[in-house]
């Protein structure tokens, strides 16, 4: 897993709510494996692409300014709905690093933690302003720093935001999931041992 | 000490830690469900972790997303890599010694509906599977609930980090009018609670109208909770649960069995629990229920009309609401009993039961269907029941396709999908832009509805027929 402490990149706005997870990656893109060179273009498919394969022009990830963007600011209720954690496969291979939104879906929250994706909470004021900016200034930068908790724009514009510690200094460390927990590995067996003893007992 | 709710219960049984930088538990899971359509993930995760799977005797795989409608053969499977990702799941589960219920055993089916079938899913335990609609299972006093990436996190440790969620109650009294089914009330549910309602929380049914619930029709609310934005659904477990178990492959038996519903007994909200939030329904209130729009909360009885967004103060929602209503080919006032439809599809972990089939039955008998309609069993059990009550051939006889088991047309993977513009009349969970298949119109509704609709070629109430 990559870490993330600071990432200063191009910023695209998606202004809809409730962008779903199969919006951000439909169905039936999720028999594909992560390995395929393809799988970027699945990212957002049906919002970037009309039905014979033409970029949607009024997409933002398909506007010139856009092209390459690694933060994107999204609206409220962002990767609600289907568990697919491919969802964030697609961002990560599309180039995505860090999503900041007013509220995510909670598999989908954690799921970008998991991949070493930051998602980033923001106020719903927070993120109308940030959207507005890049809509006013195409093409401009996000910095967003883990370490101190803070986006910032280069006009000005800075806001903080919260992360749990674990989740923070795993994503610092780019550290994979497992390997944390395996250093509870003796808890777990004791535990497993006291709970298998009084089933059905 | 404050009362504990049953979550509570569920919870400290299971919290092998707390973490407090994250205020996550590493919590002891006791079943994972593997389906075929992400456990791939999974497995490539363990690999290249260069693990093993730690407890694969808790652990079941079922292909469900990609089985193809049309027969168990493989060949009938839309393409190289859904038939691919059929032969993973079975490989892997060979190779690590985890139950399989494969295409053509007998036990197949959605993984949804296997689980409490086959009597996996009990009381008390922790289930999780890699897909959201897992909440189904809570119908059994389960903490159920759908993981994204964290199913080779459970392969390799058999435990999962999740921090505890707030719990809503929500509390259903009265009795339900003729004709309003358990999809009637998880639609009314969740247009009550919103689409983002009931986000980050567990939420627990209860009153007399859910505990007059029959299993399948509890499995059915507890299905939709998600929709809410809820991670589980949970009903406390009672004789209705207990009787449904008894017997089961996977459910404990003799000994075993009393001890289980002994501890079973235990797992209510104690009377002095408190929830983050209490909602309350009148089940008296509640007619049969038909989705508009792009979520389930953009649902209404079937008497209303199609409504006007103009009259929406939030811009956001009001945009939401212009989009739905563009991209569902609908003008705001129309009437729904006044919309024609394309389709019908009967089936899914929501509605894919033997109770579900019976109803649907019920309305088509002595009925000629005036638009396509495809049922599909939840599993190859409840079709091998339909079977021998002769619904295939009710259905047959009114004209509808009788599939084989699976996800079929409610997630559009295997192939079934609803057309461009076209409008499907379903009894599935989602009624998302493009969940049936590109450009696909979703109405969602219970069984009887849907039935009703396809008799006439258009929404219709049941109550009328």
């Amino acid at each position: 897993m990559e870490p993330f402490v600071f990432h200063r990149g191009l910023a695209a706005p998606i202004d809809a709510i409730n962008l779903d997870t199969d919006q951000i990656l439909p169905a039936r893109f999720l028999r594909k494996r992560r390995s395929d060179p393809e799988y970027k273009t699945f990212l957002f498919h049906d919002l970037r692409f009309d039905p014979v394969g033409n970029e949607n022009q009024n997409f933002t990830l398909n506007q010139e300014a856009f092209r390459g963007a690694t933060i994107i600011v999204g609206n409220s209720n962002f990767g609600g709905g289907s568990s697919r954690e491919a969802a964030v496969f697609a961002l990560e291979a599309f180039g995505i690093r860090s999503v900041i939104a007013p509220n995510f879906g909670d598999i989908f929250y954690n799921n970008c933690l998991k991949n070493g994706l930051l998602p980033i909470v923001l106020t719903k004021p927070e993120t109308d302003q940030l959207r507005k900016t890049l809509h006013q200034n195409p093409g401009s930068r996000i910095d967003v720093d883990l370490n101190e908790q803070r986006v910032s724009t280069d006009n000005g514009i800075t806001y903080a935001f919260e992360i749990n510690d674990t989740a923070k200094s795993n994503l610092m460390l780019g550290l994979g999931q497992i390997g944390l927990t395996m250093m509870h590995a003796q808890r777990i067996s004791e535990f497993e041992a006291r709970y298998n003893a009084q089933l059905y007992s | 000490m404050a009362g504990q709710t049953i979550v509570d219960k569920i919870w400290q049984s299971h919290e092998i830690l707390l973490d407090p930088g994250s205020g996550e538990s590493l919590l002891y899971i006791d079943n994972l469900f593997l389906t075929d359509s992400s456990s791939f993930h999974a497995f490539d995760l363990i690999e290249k972790e260069k693990l093993p799977v730690r407890n694969p005797k808790q652990i079941f795989g079922v292909p469900d997303h990609f089985a193809s409608s049309k027969s168990k053969k493989l060949l009938d499977i839309a393409d190289p890599d859904r038939i691919a990702r059929i032969n993973d799941l079975e490989s892997n589960c060979k190779k690590w010694e985890i139950h399989h219920f494969g295409l053509d055993d007998p036990r197949m089916g959605i993984t949804h509906v296997v689980g409490p079938e086959q009597g996996i899913t009990q009381p008390g335990k922790i289930v999780l599977c890699g897909d959201s609609h897992t909440s189904t299972h809570g119908g059994l006093g389960a903490l159920a609930f759908g993981i994204g990436g964290q199913s080779g996190h459970v392969l390799a440790t058999q435990c999962l980090w999740q921090k505890k969620l707030k719990q809503i109650r929500v509390t259903v009294s009265g009795s339900r009018q003729n004709m309003v089914t358990a999809k009637d009330l998880a639609l009314k549910i969740v247009s009550t609670l919103g689409a983002g309602g009931a986000f980050g929380h567990i939420v627990e049914y209860a009153g007399e109208a859910i505990t007059a619930l029959s299993i399948e029709e509890r499995l059915t609310v507890c299905n939709m909770t998600i929709e809410s934005g809820g991670r589980a659904g949970i009903i406390a477990p009672d004789q209705i649960t207990f009787d449904y178990l008894l017997g089961k492959d996977f459910a404990p038996n003799g000994r075993d069995w009393e001890n289980a519903v002994k501890f079973w007994k235990t797992l209510q909200s104690d009377p002095e629990a408190e929830f983050d939030r209490e909602v309350f329904i009148d089940a008296g209130s509640i007619e049969p229920m038909v989705s508009w729009g792009n979520t389930a909360e953009e649902t209404l009885p079937i008497t209303a009309y199609i409504p006007d967004p103009f009259s929406i103060e939030d811009r956001d929602r009001r945009e939401s609401l212009s989009n739905a209503l563009e991209y569902m080919g609908l003008t705001p006032g129309t009437k729904m009993t006044d919309i024609k439809i394309d389709q019908v599809f009967i089936g899914s972990c929501t509605n894919g039961r033997i109770e579900d089939l019976r109803a649907a039955a019920n309305v088509l008998k002595n009925h000629t269907i005036k638009v396509p309609a495809l049922i599909t069993p939840g599993s190859n059990l409840v079709r091998k029941a339909a079977e021998a009550e002769g619904l295939d051939r009710i259905f047959i006889k009114a004209g509808c396709t009788w599939g084989e088991a699976g996800c079929s047309m409610c997630v559009g993977m295997n192939g079934d999908i609803v057309a461009p513009q076209k409008r499907c009349a379903s009894t599935s969970n989602r009624n998302f832009v493009g969940r049936q298949g590109s450009g696909s119109r979703t109405h969602l509704m219970s069984p009887a509805m849907a039935a009703a609709a396809a008799i006439n070629g258009r929404l219709t109430d049941v109550r009328e027929l």
